[in-house]
Formats: structure tokens, C-alpha cells, sequence
């Protein structure tokens, strides 16, 4: 029925099939859509959020989607600008993920705020000094590189590509591309790096706080390095999960393994600079506000456990198992490296926005629990629901993979 | 990013926690000047709204050495790189450095709630429902024409009652004053107080009693080790209860035990 629309000399399941395989994302998606709604119109009292978890889990969610589609502005940085050619093969699929992540969070971030109307505000009343200030202009303008950089492959659609206008249009846009993955790459260290920068700033939640370099703390930088780290694995992951569904091979193995390989270094690197940056933390601020390293992992279920979770367990496994070329060359192992690698920097993200606001600053003030209500979770899982719907679409009718035809010729 | 306040006014209070029962009045005159919208059932003390919170604290100690302490928490009005204004991206929440007050605009909140997580003294609320002043019960009527009430989804806290500020300054000008008078602008909390625990006026001004009171030896404010620099003081004899308000380390604390004047 669609073949008309399928890129020419790959095969692709049945429209049936397809359709099929869209419902139960286009089911995560509705509930998603009805909680937004419920949200929109009743208000945030559909939210398990509080005066005490003023973030809460999609705030969970936007950090770590924004965190995982790195790999996109990454990527981008390392085929166009550091110009490592076997990338070209995964640059569309990194773009799409990335697109998807950003525009994911863009539209929860919508539905978070109290006022939605009033986003725009951000924009005309800005508090340059604020780190969510930044963090909006910079996703807001890297939303629409990344559309920039989804465009060209949207035109190369067969339809698409018969109108010589748009297939001049996209030609060209293929020839600018270093620029806008320049200009990506710019937005995204600054927003990556000032998502870390909105909790390090907070002085007066010692759990969060964190020294630095003139005004950026510490969590900036480690926050670009960590993305950059765990987005290269969530780029091989959703890729190889393509590949598992499809039963296909999409993309060759060598791009793969650079990307482990780049991945496993930058989370090396991030892991010692976490370490010390904790330690310099439990003997700087902790004290300084009168607390010793115990007293935040005393409260609720939060026990020293997440730390050793965090670091060891999600941190330097991962990054032994992917700077180990003989370990990242089995795929079970590659898989579970980029699984612990995109986990940890999950809980990193969960730690710093759930745990933060959980544990009491005031010595007679009290912890409480959160737990998000059914509507929290359908706006949350709603991303991933559209992120398969786009990724499906994008592999179907697109020519999303290079190398598809060579590596699967249809006889 | 922040000047200092000069030779301006600088607004603040101080709490005598030795006077303080804890009967809530201040609480309820807050509600009632602020405009403060109910629920029809407050006993979710983590969604409703309270500019002014009180806190029940206890030496822990059994019968009979059983002390408690009650802690009126209104807007410390922080003053050294106010950690709520600093982080909100749109501006809505600002610091006047010719009184000192941290306001909160209302029509310009986006409801991120950034302010609220770097805020620890949880000292703002979100506004999780439409306005609610149930028709019937007499409510309405006490509502104030000078504060204007909240809608939903924006954060709003203490202002120390900031339109009699602008009363006060109005019938000054109008008198040909361009200075107030002590005590003639003080807050909702500070007027109601039954046993005037709660004193009000110009921190700058050495003057006025809140001045004298701040420099006193049983002096603190919440968590100041933190370097919010609170315009709040809390006045109390008994070390138990000022050890309550920061956090130390063991051998940290030091008891007021010969205090000066």
C-alpha cells in the first residue's frame, strides 16, 4: 500500500505488520496525551509534586533524555568537525534520536511548567544570571538545528526527492551541515553543561551544591562530560535494538566500535573527575554547612548504596567494559556496557533532582516520600511511545541507514 | 549581579522564641491579609499555602526536662545572592535594594519552580489549584482590594507585606515625609503577634528596636552558616533551640553562656 513512499532496494515488513507494531506505541502514546491533557486543564494537582518536590520525575525524565540524545550533537561534532568518516553511516540515526529526546522534552517541559502560556517569558523577561535560563534559549535554538539537520533526510524521501526543488533544497543543506553540527555543538555543551550548572548552583541545598571554576560549579562540566559519555551508548543501543528488530545488519560494525570506544574513554575520564569532585564535595561544602557525609544518606531509602550504584556498579564497569577492546567487540558485552553506561547516567540525573529536594536542610525539618501519580508516568512514558513512532516512521520510509542496502542486498 | 543596599532601608525581623506559644496567630493574620487561598480540606500540609509556616520543635528530653519551641518561618528575605532570585529564569521573583524585600510577580512566574528547590527554607508555595475562597462562609469578604490573589500555577511566598509599605509610604508623602516612622509600617504577623514576639522594622536603622534586637547575644538566624544572610532573626536564651537552627558539626556549637548587654 505504501511502497510507493519505501526507499528503493531495502525491504520492509508489510503495511499490516507495521501497523501493528505501531499500536501499542500509539496506546503508550494516548495515555501520554490524556495525562498531558488532564495537566493542561485541571492543572499540576494531577502531579504527585509538592512544595517539597517542586522537580520531580519529568524533570527525572527531561534530564536524562536530554542527557542520552547527546549523542546526536556529538556525533555530529565527531563526523563534521573531528571528521571520523565511518560516523556518517549512524549520523542519521543519532540525528533522529536526538530530535526525538529534544522535542520529547521540550513538550514536558511545557506541560511542567505551571503557567505553559507564559513560557515564552523565559525569553523576554530573561534572568541572565540563572542557569534555566540558559538551558531553555540553548535547547530551544538547538531544537531547531537538529529539525535543521532531521530536514535534509525527511527530502530524501522518494516522493520527496522527485520534486527537483526539495531534492535541490536537501542537496544543498547536505553541504552546509558542518555548520549547523557546529553550531550544535556550541548550544549543546553550554545546555548539557548548564543543566549540571542549575543544581551546582543551588548553595543552599549542600546536597546539591558544588564549588567550581569562576561561575560555572563543578556539575557543568561534568554534566557535558557525562552526555557525551552516555550518549554514544544510547545512540549504539537504539540502534542495535533496531537491528535486533528488523533482523538486519544497519550499520557497520566499525562505527560501532569507535563510538563504544569514545563512549568508554569519556566515561573513564568522567568517572575519576566524579570521584574527585565527591571528594573534594564530602570535604568542602558537606562540612562547611555543618554535615558530614552521612548525614544525607541517612534519610528514606537514600543510603550510601546510590553512591556505590552510581560510581561503581554504573560507572566503572561500564567504562572497563567498553574501553576494553576485546570486551566491546562481543556484542552481549557492548550491549551491557552501553545499558550500565546510559543506566548510570540515569541515576545521576535522578539522584541530583529526586534526592536533592528529598533531603531536609533545616535540622527540624522532615523527609518525605514522592511517588508519581498515573498521570506523571503517561506524560513520561509517552516519550517513549513517540520516540519509537518517530524512529519506525524515520526507518521505513527514509533512507535513515547508509549502508542498509550493501549490508542487506535484496535478491 | 547584586549591589549591596547602601544607605537604604533594609527591612527585616526578629522572632523572640522565648515569647512565641505557638498559637498560630500570626498564621492566621497572614492568611488573612494575604489573600491566601484555602482548600477545602488543609490537612495536605505538602500542597497547601502558607507564607507563614510554624514549626514544633522539642529539647527531646523526657518528663520532666520535656521542653518544646515553636518556629515562626516566614520569607527569610534573604540578602547575599538571594538563592531564589538568582536561579529564576524569568525574573519573577526580585530583591529591592532600597528596602530589601524579595518580592514575587505573580503575573510573570512561568511555575518552573526553580525558586522553590534552591530554596531551603521552604518558604514558597505553589499555587497546585485555582484560587478557592468558598462563597458563603464569609471568606470573600475578607479579601484585601491590595493584594492581588493568585492563579494557579505560579509560586508565591512572604512579601512582608509589602502593600502597607506602600500605604504607609503614600500617607508619608502625602504628610510631606519622605521617611517612615518606626513601627509605621510593620507586617501582618508582627501586628497580630498576642505577645509581640514578632518585631518588625528597619535593620539598617540603629534606632529602631529590631536593629538593637538582631545585635543581641541570643541573636541567630536560620541555617546562616549556609550564607543566605536572612533578614529574619530569631531571639532565644536557651542553647537547645539555637543549635536547632543550623547544622553543626560535633564541637561546633557554642552556647551563649556569658552573654554581654
Amino acid at each position: 500500500m505504501d511502497s510507493e513512499l519505501i526507499p528503493g532496494g531495502v525491504k520492509r515488513c508489510s503495511t499490516r505488520t507495521f501497523f501493528l507494531w505501531t499500536l501499542p506505541w500509539i496506546a503508550l502514546l494516548t495515555w501520554g496525551l490524556v495525562s498531558a491533557f488532564l495537566c493542561l486543564w485541571k492543572g499540576l494537582n494531577q502531579t504527585n509534586m509538592s512544595n517539597y518536590f517542586a522537580f520531580a520525575l519529568w524533570i527525572v525524565f527531561d534530564l536524562s533524555v536530554i542527557a542520552l540524545g547527546a549523542g546526536a550533537f556529538f556525533t555530529g561534532f565527531l563526523t563534521y568537525i573531528i571528521g571520523l568518516k565511518e560516523l556518517k553511516n549512524i549520523i542519521n540515526a543519532t540525528v533522529i534520536i536526538g530530535f526525538i529526546c529534544y522535542s520529547g522534552a521540550v513538550a514536558m517541559l511545557g506541560i511542567d511548567i505551571g503557567q505553559p502560556i507564559r513560557g515564552w517569558f523565559i525569553f523576554w523577561h530573561v534572568n541572565v544570571h540563572s542557569m534555566l535560563a540558559e538551558v531553555s534559549f540553548c535547547i530551544t535554538c538547538y531544537l531547531g538545528v537538529l529539525t535543521i539537520e532531521y530536514l535534509p533526510l525527511i527530502l530524501e524521501n522518494r516522493q520527496a526527492d522527485k520534486i527537483p526543488a526539495l531534492h535541490l533544497f536537501s542537496h544543498n543543506l547536505h553541504h552546509i551541515m558542518a555548520i549547523f553540527a557546529a553550531t550544535g555543538t556550541f548550544l549543546s555543551f553550554f545546555h548539557q553543561g548548564s543543566l549540571g550548572g542549575m543544581y551546582g548552583v543551588m548553595y543552599a541545598r549542600p546536597f546539591a551544591f558544588r564549588e567550581g571554576f569562576y561561575v560555572w560549579p563543578s556539575t557543568f562540566f561534568l554534566f557535558i562530560l557525562s552526555a557525551i559519555a552516555a550518549g554514544p551508548s544510547f545512540t549504539i543501543l537504539c540502534t542495535k535494538l533496531a537491528e535486533k528488530i528488523t533482523r538486519k545488519r544497519l550499520v557497520p560494525e566499525n562505527a560501532f566500535q569507535t563510538l563504544a570506544k569514545i563512549s568508554g574513554w569519556l566515561l573513564s575520564t568522567y568517572i575519576v573527575l566524579k570521584i574527585i569532585d565527591t571528594i573534594c564535595w564530602v570535604y568542602g561544602v558537606v562540612p562547611r554547612a555543618g554535615l558530614t557525609f552521612m548525614d544525607f544518606y541517612k534519610e528514606g531509602p537514600y543510603g550510601v548504596w546510590l553512591l556505590v550504584l552510581e560510581i561503581i556498579i554504573f560507572g566503572v564497569i561500564p567504562a572497563i567494559i567498553l574501553m576494553t577492546p576485546s570486551a566491546r567487540k562481543s556484542e552481549g558485552w557492548l550491549i551491557t556496557g552501553c545499558l550500565m553506561n546510559c543506566t548510570g547516567i540515569v541515576l545521576n540525573r535522578f539522584i541530583f533532582t529526586i534526592v536533592s529536594l528529598a533531603i531536609p536542610v533545616m535540622p527540624f525539618d522532615k523527609f518525605v516520600s514522592y511517588l508519581p501519580t498515573w498521570q506523571e508516568w503517561g506524560v513520561s512514558l509517552a516519550l517513549i511511545g513517540y520516540g519509537v513512532l518517530i524512529f519506525s516512521l524515520s526507518y521505513r520510509y527514509l533512507p535513515v541507514f547508509p549502508k542498509e542496502r550493501e549490508l542487506n542486498p535484496v535478491t | 549581579m547584586e549591589e549591596e543596599h547602601g544607605h537604604g532601608n533594609k527591612y527585616g525581623m526578629v522572632i523572640d522564641l522565648d515569647k512565641c506559644t505557638g498559637c498560630g496567630t500570626c498564621m492566621v493574620a497572614c492568611a488573612a491579609e494575604n489573600n491566601l487561598s484555602v482548600r477545602p480540606d488543609e490537612s495536605d500540609k505538602q500542597h497547601s499555602i502558607t507564607w507563614m509556616s510554624l514549626y514544633k520543635i522539642s529539647n527531646g528530653k523526657k518528663f520532666p526536662d520535656t521542653e518544646y519551641s515553636y518556629f515562626p518561618r516566614p520569607c527569610m528575605h534573604c540578602n547575599h545572592h538571594t538563592p531564589c532570585v538568582s536561579v529564576c529564569p524569568a525574573t519573577a521573583t526580585k530583591i529591592d535594594f532600597n528596602t530589601g524585600i524579595v518580592s514575587q510577580i505573580y503575573a510573570r512566574c512561568i511555575g518552573c519552580r526553580y525558586c522553590m528547590a534552591a530554596c531551603p527554607y521552604h518558604a514558597r508555595s505553589f499555587n497546585w489549584w485555582d484560587g478557592y475562597f468558598p462563597k458563603g462562609k464569609g471568606l470573600e469578604r475578607y479579601l484585601s482590594p491590595e493584594v492581588s490573589p493568585r492563579m494557579r500555577g505560579v509560586v508565591e511566598k512572604c512579601s512582608f507585606c509589602h502593600h502597607r509599605l506602600m500605604r504607609a509610604k503614600t500617607k508619608a508623602y502625602t504628610e510631606n515625609r519622605r521617611e517612615l516612622e518606626e513601627n509605621e509600617y510593620i507586617t501582618a504577623c508582627a501586628e497580630a503577634c498576642p505577645v509581640q514576639a514578632i518585631t518588625f522594622g528597619d535593620l539598617n536603622n540603629p534606632e529602631h528596636k529590631v536593629s538593637k534586637l538582631a545585635k543581641s547575644p541570643y541573636a541567630f538566624r536560620l541555617l546562616e552558616r549556609l550564607g543566605t544572610e536572612p533578614k529574619v532573626y530569631y531571639l532565644s536564651t536557651k542553647d537547645w533551640v539555637r543549635k536547632f537552627a543550623d547544622n553543626y558539626l560535633p564541637g561546633e556549637f557554642k552556647p551563649v553562656t556569658s552573654p554581654k548587654g
